[in-house]
């Protein structure tokens, strides 16, 4: 090959490896801004008076005559709007039978349509769920509910190769000639007077426990639930892995018996993540009844069997690494072996069997499958640290899924989702640069 | 003049002048506390799984002297050190057959506690090899296990061991220090002096200095010089000048035979086997 092909390869090859590079990078920047915006738009929004008026309802919170006062200001300015409806209440009865069958369909939806925006109408009784004792808490809900005030919702199906288009129709056009026609400007118009929004932190979000299944309030059950199940599973398989990475690197003997164990935990670390949550509902809660039902302890030991491979692999490679030079001045000095391992091979292989346990916690804290079936409900409270023997918990990773897929109000709190999506990759993230900076500060001691 | 010393004599005369001018050993005063067999090896030979790698060999070591171990690579050499506190263990089916004694007893005996034995016989390993920890620990390291706990019999341990080793002076303001910041040759006499430090009888040096630049290897051996006398000392090297400066005795081992075994002033001058003059003056390698 001449000297001119090779120069040629050599760029090309660069070339290619910074490309992949940068796709790589975009990717991933593609995947964490929206999570990062949305997730923190799940602490820092505009909140109106309704999310103050639950804070202080549900968490006792927020200053009480403040928030009185703005009470009464925004009460004010929604009175005439319920008068409004009262007064069209009043005109419709009446209104001879086929008119009024017309408007009071059209009626029940803007007062419907009302009540999501502003909270219960005066004079109704206090509705049962949370979620409809209050009014929209956060601004950009608020402007999407006034839409769903102010126009009505169509489908035009006139083709029918195309599929059905949707299409707003003013609801104001169809009380025209009623007195209602009045509430569609007013409400519009005083919309802000009527919800004071104002910028809002809300810390509450990841140290609050959630209201009615997570429309209001934060994720602090879930994030404990977290933290409970990874560090639980850790406490589980830690030690066993680093006794039987010891084992196959310093006792076993080479022969069948030791690769059918090498080869089974191979397989293990294989094995699809679903499995073990399956197995772990057979063997932790069916078979050997840790716990009634789903508990903490069931999940963790799931979890711990999971990444137990991991653990092992990772704590037989920091062992292997250990220069056998030590091992030999150990043992020339008249150390045993049991001796060996404890003062000098383990110390020296610290930084690789942490970084590997780190590892996992971040494995164990985002894994969903394992702990489906055997630790994770989609809504609960946080529990004690005496409960995790029985209870469930609520995990992060369970309840993003839960949130996309089976919540019934899924698309009102995309927020509350994304925030937990940035609460779990910050938890992982943390643990796996806390690894970091353990492995260099050991290595550092080590290096002297 | 016997017919063998005739021959001798007109051996040492055909050698070119120059190796022998390097390869005479210096004069030396002799041993008067020891002498006494403190290894004795019997048809001794060491498999690795069905490779012979030291073939039936038969010796004593005498004690308090130093005794070099000479031989191309892979001669086994080091294999018939490591055999002598068992560190041969440490190797997957390496099998032994005849008999060591150390000090009376069967070093491969079924009775044989290795850690003991490896506290009598230290070792000093080819590539210095201080644990990651600081001068203090690692020369306390040994003491520690068998159980020296009081902090001032352990300074004064370390000040002992670390002096034994030409050692102290300078290291003796740093003892806090990681040992992995020692230059290679301090920290080889780190490793003497741990080894020191538990207090063996015997000293298993295995290339001590092939890692070393020439004026560490120059305190290497004085070191051995200054030791000679209170311990039996067994030093394998490459160099066989190295072998003719510092040793009492010296052994000739080719292709896992022990070829001769011979005060060191006689071997090099007055070598018994055609081979060992063949090794000795460069004649193969």
């Amino acid at each position: 090959m001449n000297l001119g092909t090779r120069k040629l390869l050599d760029r090309s090859f660069t070339a290619l490896g910074i490309g992949s590079i940068v796709i790589m990078a975009m990717t991933l920047l593609i995947v964490l801004v929206p999570i990062v915006t949305n997730g923190l738009g799940a602490l820092v929004f505009k909140g109106t008076i309704e999310h103050r008026k639950m804070l202080a309802a549900e968490f006792n919170r927020g200053d009480r005559a403040e928030l009185e006062r703005q009470t009464a200001l925004a009460d004010s300015s929604r009175k005439p709007v319920y008068a409004m409806m009262a007064a069209f209440e009043q005109e419709l009865t009446g209104m001879d039978e086929p008119r009024r069958q017309q408007y009071q369909q059209q009626y029940a939806q803007v007062r419907s349509a009302i009540q999501t925006l502003l909270g219960p109408i005066p004079g109704d009784p206090l509705p049962a769920l949370t979620r409809s004792q209050y009014g929209q808490t956060r601004w950009e809900k608020a402007e999407e509910r006034l839409h769903e005030v102010l126009y009505e919702k169509k489908w035009d199906y006139s083709n029918p190769d195309a599929p059905a288009k949707e299409y707003s129709v003013s609801r104001a056009a169809g009380f025209e000639g009623t007195s209602l026609v009045k509430l569609f400007p007013y409400v519009e118009k005083n919309i802000d007077r009527m919800l004071m929004p104002e910028w809002t932190l809300y810390w509450g979000f990841i140290t609050d426990s959630s209201v009615d299944a997570h429309i209001f309030g934060g994720i602090w059950p879930e994030i404990q639930g977290t933290l409970f199940l990874a560090i639980g599973a850790m406490l589980f398989a830690f030690p066993l892995g680093v006794v039987a990475a010891i084992y196959f690197t310093e006792y076993a003997r080479e022969g069948f018996f030791t690769s059918v164990l090498r080869s089974a935990n191979s397989t293990l670390a294989g094995v699809p993540s679903i499995v073990f949550g399956l197995f772990g509902l057979a063997f932790f809660i069916n078979t050997l009844k840790v716990s009634e039902s789903k508990s903490v302890l069931a999940g963790s030991l799931t979890l711990a069997i999971m990444i137990l491979p991991t653990i092992i692999r990772a704590a037989e490679e920091a062992i292997l690494s250990v220069p056998k030079t030590y091992k030999e001045a150990s043992l020339s000095l008249g150390s045993t072996k049991w001796n060996t391992i404890v003062t000098v091979i383990l110390p020296a292989a610290l930084p690789g069997i942490i970084t590997g346990g780190v590892i996992s916690l971040g494995r164990a804290a985002g894994e969903t499958a394992p702990i489906i079936f055997t630790a994770a409900v989609s809504v609960g409270s946080a529990i004690g640290l005496a409960d995790v023997f029985s209870s469930p918990t609520p995990a992060l990773s369970w309840n993003i899924y839960n949130l996309a897929s089976e919540h019934e109000a899924a698309s009102e709190i995309r927020h509350v989702q994304y925030g937990m999506v940035l609460s779990l990759v910050t938890i992982v993230l943390l643990l796996n640069l806390s690894a970091i900076v353990l492995r260099a500060r050991i290595s550092q001691k080590l290096k002297g | 003049m016997n017919p063998e010393a005739t021959e001798a004599v007109r051996r040492a005369d055909t050698m070119e002048t120059a190796v022998r001018d390097i390869f005479l050993p210096p004069e030396r005063e002799k041993i008067t506390s020891g002498g006494k067999p403190h290894v004795v090896a019997k048809n001794f030979s060491i498999y690795y799984g069905e490779f012979e790698a030291v073939k039936k060999v038969n010796a004593d070591i005498l004690s308090k002297y130093v005794t070099a171990i000479i031989g191309p690579s892979g001669c086994g050499k080091s294999t018939f050190l490591r055999s002598i506190n068992r560190m041969n263990d440490l190797i997957p089916n390496c099998s032994t057959t005849g008999s060591l004694m150390f000090d009376g007893a069967d070093v491969y005996g079924k009775f044989t506690d290795e850690v003991l034995l490896r506290k009598k016989i230290g070792m000093v390993f080819q590539k210095p090899n201080p644990f990651p920890k600081s001068i203090f620990d690692n020369i306390a390291y040994g003491p520690r296990l068998h159980g020296v706990k009081d902090r001032k019999t352990l300074d004064e341990i370390v000040e002992k061991s670390l002096r034994k080793a030409a050692l102290w002076d300078e290291v003796s303001n740093r003892l806090d220090k990681n040992a992995l910041g020692l230059s290679g040759g301090q920290q080889q006499r780190l490793c003497v002096a741990r080894t020191l430090a538990v207090e063996p009888e015997i000293l298993l040096l295995d290339e001590p200095t092939s890692a070393l630049d020439p004026k560490a290897t120059a305190k290497i051996e004085d070191l051995i010089q200054e030791l000679r006398g209170s311990y039996t000392i067994m030093i394998v090297t490459h160099n066989m000048q190295q072998a003719s400066r510092v040793s009492d005795f010296t052994m000739f081992f080719y292709e896992g035979v022990l070829v001769e075994h011979a005060p060191t002033a006689q071997l090099f001058t007055r070598p018994k086997d055609r081979m060992t003059e063949d090794y000795i003056t460069g004649r193969f390698s």
